[in-house]
């Protein structure tokens, strides 16, 4: 479909933002890990046990960063509704943005995170299952955060409201995600965590276009 | 059912029920309350069993209330019923009140039960996650200005949010396994002493009258208010 | 009740006023509106 593929090289190209959105986003990411010792203390003992819960944590809210733009700034300048009227159905629109929302952001932070948890203490042979689940899970937070970028449509306070909205939703991949890393310090089968994450993000891929295009529907009127 | 679409017919079904179900609320509160206070204290847990009889309601409730406002919205979304979205709408305080009155209870029965406020046990940390969609699709409602895009926009959360519930119920269990709190003491134990059954069924009977009062009042204010807006806006045209 | 009744007592305190305050809100709000309704029927006839 040629309209999806000229809408999703724009929409890599706006998320990307010239290397700005990816950077900013990291530099969050990496702040938030760096304001985690100064507020429970540098010990390793008090750390490590928390590493790969808190690199979660910071990555599910960094990836919550850029949602409010979204969709907001083509729907305000009119954009949206000629996308809307284009060949591309909106549903895959949606997906087209929370795609390009997470090459341009959730890979970087995906990849981050790793060097954030090292840095809190995990164990560096658990660096690439962190970098897997990372990869996988912050696909949800787009999927999802998406859905939220797209309810908020229209609203004042966008950006809070979306994150009160979306973290609730975040918590199963959180939960799976974080959950993989645990069970791989303490010695046992990651797989299965794993297993349930990637089951979450299908079942946000699904929900996302649906929900997200009634949502737009609703905002345009 | 599909019948009381009709605001009209609607409004003179539940005319002579509203005060039936208030009247049943309050006679089933009163009898309730004098259940769980006339119930023997537990060996174990003394007298602080008697919040379970305020506390397990709430937390029911709580869920019955976000199953009804899920329910209305998706008659909303997909039937466009004209009261679905009133009955939403009205399902949320209510739904919310219980909710955080489960968390409060939950917290004064943890202390003397395992001495802290709070326990990350994944009955409470649920409930708290349920509070948290209620607040959410509060507040989405609250923030955009168009009434109806707001009541469509909420629907949809309503909807993706009834069914995420069970996953995340799902995954809060499963963290719960992964996260062993040290020695939970297991609240009531498997089977429900005969002298705990009845205050605890009444006061559940009392709770689910209360939200259908609270519930059906709510919609028909809903209704009469639009009737004034639509009879004021009228006469503001022939004035 | 004994040491108990500083838990019993406020959480069924609280589930009183919470609940009442629902229902009063709940209660007022259509009294007020039915009132509503029948002002502007009345001066409509």
């Amino acid at each position: 479909m040629k309209a999806l593929t000229i809408l999703w090289r724009r929409e890599l190209a706006l998320a990307w933002a010239g290397g700005g959105g990816p950077l900013l986003a990291c530099a969050f990411f990496l702040t938030l890990t760096a304001l985690v010792p100064l507020t429970v203390g540098g010990s390793p003992e008090a750390l490590t046990p928390l590493s790969g819960g808190v690199a979660w944590l910071a990555l599910a809210l960094a990836s919550t960063l850029s949602l409010e733009r979204l969709f907001e700034r083509d729907f305000e300048d009119g954009a949206l509704d000629l996308i809307a009227l284009g060949s591309a159905p909106l549903e895959l629109v949606v997906v087209a943005k929370a795609k390009a929302q997470w090459l341009a952001v959730g890979v970087p932070l995906a990849l981050t995170a790793p060097v954030a948890a090292i840095a809190l203490g995990l164990p560096v042979a658990l660096a690439p299952l962190t970098a897997l689940t990372a990869l996988i899970g912050s696909l949800g937070f787009a999927l999802t955060g998406a859905l939220g970028a797209a309810l908020a449509l229209g609203s004042k306070r966008g950006g809070l409201l979306i994150a009160v909205v979306v973290l609730p939703l975040y918590i199963p991949p959180v939960v799976f995600g974080s959950g993989a890393l645990t069970r791989a310090a303490d010695g046992a089968d990651p797989w299965p965590a794993t297993a349930l994450l990637a089951a979450y993000v299908l079942f946000a891929a699904v929900i996302t276009p649906f929900a997200g295009a009634a949502a737009i529907r609703n905002a345009q009127g | 059912m599909f019948g009381l679409a009709n605001p009209q017919k609607f409004m003179a079904f539940t005319r002579p029920l509203q005060p039936v179900l208030w009247l049943a609320a309050v006679g089933l509160l009163a009898a309730g309350t004098w259940l769980s206070f006339a119930a023997p204290a537990d060996y174990q847990q003394g007298d602080t069993v008697r919040i379970m009889f305020v506390h397990a309601p709430a937390a029911t409730m709580g869920l019955g209330a976000y199953a009804a406002l899920g329910v209305s919205s998706l008659f909303a979304l997909i039937w466009r019923h004209p009261l679905a979205d009133a009955a939403a709408r009205a399902a949320a305080l209510p739904g919310a009140a219980f909710t955080a009155l489960a968390l409060i209870t939950g917290s004064l029965w943890g202390q003397p039960m395992w001495g802290t406020w709070w326990v990350w046990d994944a009955r409470l940390t649920s409930v708290l996650v349920l509070f948290l969609f209620y607040l959410g699709y509060m507040a989405l409602r609250a923030s955009i200005d168009d009434e109806q895009k707001a009541a469509r926009a909420a629907a949809v959360l309503a909807l993706v949010g009834l069914i995420n519930l069970p996953i995340v119920k799902f995954s809060v269990d499963w963290w719960n396994t992964l996260h062993q709190p040290a020695s939970l003491l297991r609240a009531g134990g498997s089977s429900l002493d005969p002298a705990y059954l009845w205050p605890l069924l009444t006061m559940m009977a009392a709770y689910g009258m209360l939200f259908a009062a609270i519930w059906i009042t709510a919609i028909r204010t809903v209704v009469t208010r639009r009737r004034v807006m639509t009879l004021r806006a009228r006469a503001a045209m022939e004035a | 009740m004994t040491p108990y009744a500083a838990f019993v007592w406020p959480a069924w305190g609280i589930t009183a006023l919470v609940l009442g305050a629902v229902a009063a809100r709940t209660l007022i709000a259509a009294r007020r509106w039915d009132r509503a309704l029948k002002a502007a029927e009345g001066g409509d006839r």
